[in-house]
């Protein structure tokens, strides 16, 4: 019962679905069942905030190593909540839209969610900085092969690429750093992408089969749970 | 209300920013700040768009849509202990519903049309009266062809890579290091282009040093 019934589950749901593609009444069932995905996810997120809400209690309890920022998190998860779900200062009833203008929720999205993940991201060129700087030595073939694509790359993306190879003649145009990128985003780039591509679709083939068939049964967790 | 927005989100952005002095505690309440603010609006989001949007107002047109609803609620049984398992119910459907779909969508997009889209003609009529393509396009398109082909035969490790097995594999991972360096060269750009975002906002919204 408790992974009989789970993997039956699988079985059936995974192969209606694959028959259903060559059944041409069953062929909106795909899009259906999305749909419960997303209801689905719903309840799922109450499992998350939840989860969320216990580990920053415990920690605020417990008066763990910064405690005080989890105040600020479970303070800032609710205040959320209250502007999005009363839809504060909507300028209409209830069914308004909830990103109208002057609303609460959009103005805390604008002028403090936006901000805060798009600085967040930008942080991130740092980093990358730094691991370029370990990529960037050209240890062996390999190495030397994804400096030059990269450094193409990122000079092509910029002023100083035309500047640098713009007395090259127009009939040596493929030599100037602009194009010499544009041409390997679409041809070697495309070949590397595609055979990831094709290599991540047969793993995803091949996954799937093992999950349907039963051969896959780490999702539903330890024996006893 | 403008100027306290305006001055908010100065103090958060350069709040994110101190990390790169060190982790302090400007940086330490901004990233709370967010955490708190990013669970609320995925969950506000998520409420209105799927289950106030697709399910509470759509219930009489779709009925079924209350089995997503049932799922959902048996997916919350994993709050009691004694009958946890039963949550494994929800996530096995959507284990095998996932499974179903990705097995055909995959085969469809990620196998058989990048292989179509990969063999090329050289001598074709789509490329003019002539019947040929110019000398780039070919290259091109054999680029593309090898480059293929032999980043494939690298991700082949049920044979040992000996031989000219080993050499095409070879240049399979040299293929596959372009790729890596050119995505690697777009990452960083997008994020210098973020990050210059955000200082031309500090700059010219906030103190309007730049007009």
């Amino acid at each position: 019962m408790k992974r009989g019934v789970p993997l039956i589950i699988t079985f059936v749901v995974g192969t209606v679905l694959i028959f259903s593609v060559f059944i041409p009444p069953m062929e909106n069932l795909g899009e259906n069942f999305t749909l419960f995905f997303d209801i689905i996810a719903v309840f799922a997120f109450f499992l998350g905030g939840g989860n969320l809400l216990r580990v920053h209690l415990t920690k605020l309890t417990r008066r763990k190593r910064d405690w005080e920022y989890s105040i600020v998190t479970i303070v800032g998860f609710f205040f959320m909540l209250a502007c999005g779900l009363f839809k504060i200062g909507n300028p209409g009833d209830i069914s308004a839209s909830l990103t109208a203008e002057g609303s609460w929720f959009q103005t805390i999205y604008d002028n403090v969610f936006v901000p805060l993940g798009s600085t967040m991201y930008a942080l991130l060129a740092f980093f990358v900085a730094s691991a370029s700087y370990r990529a960037f030595r050209a240890k062996n073939r390999e190495a030397t092969i994804l400096l030059i694509a990269a450094f193409i790359i990122l000079l092509g993306r910029t002023p100083l690429g035309t500047f640098v190879t713009g007395w090259i003649p127009d009939s040596f145009s493929v030599l100037q750093i602009p194009n010499l990128a544009i041409w390997i985003m679409n041809s070697p780039n495309l070949a590397g992408q595609r055979a990831i591509m094709i290599g991540i679709g047969l793993g995803v083939v091949s996954m799937s089969l093992r999950l349907i068939l039963g051969i896959e049964r780490t999702y539903l967790g330890g024996e006893d749970k | 209300m403008e100027h306290f927005a305006l001055w908010l989100a100065a103090f958060l952005t350069l709040g994110i920013i101190s990390f790169l002095y060190k982790d302090n505690a400007w940086y330490k309440l901004t990233e709370a700040i967010f955490v708190g603010l990013s669970a609320g609006y995925w969950f506000v989001t998520l409420f209105w768009d799927n289950f106030y949007g697709k399910f509470w107002i759509g219930k009489g047109e779709h009925a079924y849509l209350y089995v997503g609803a049932f799922l959902g609620l048996l997916m919350l049984l994993r709050l009691i202990p004694k009958i946890g398992w039963i949550s494994r119910w929800p996530l096995s459907f959507i284990v095998g519903a996932t499974s179903g779909l990705w097995l055909i969508n995959y085969f469809s997009s990620n196998i058989m049309k990048q292989v179509q889209a990969t063999i090329f003609p050289l001598f074709s009529s789509q490329y003019g009266a002539g019947f040929d393509a110019g000398a780039a396009t070919v290259i091109g398109n054999l680029v593309i062809f090898l480059g293929t082909f032999t980043g494939l035969v690298y991700f082949f490790f049920s044979k040992e890579h000996k031989g000219a097995f080993g050499y095409t594999a070879k240049v399979g991972i040299w293929v596959i290091m372009i790729t890596f360096g050119a995505s690697f060269g777009y990452t960083v750009m997008s994020r210098m282009s973020l990050f210059i975002g955000r200082i031309d906002f500090l700059l010219s919204d906030w103190l309007g040093m730049i007009l």
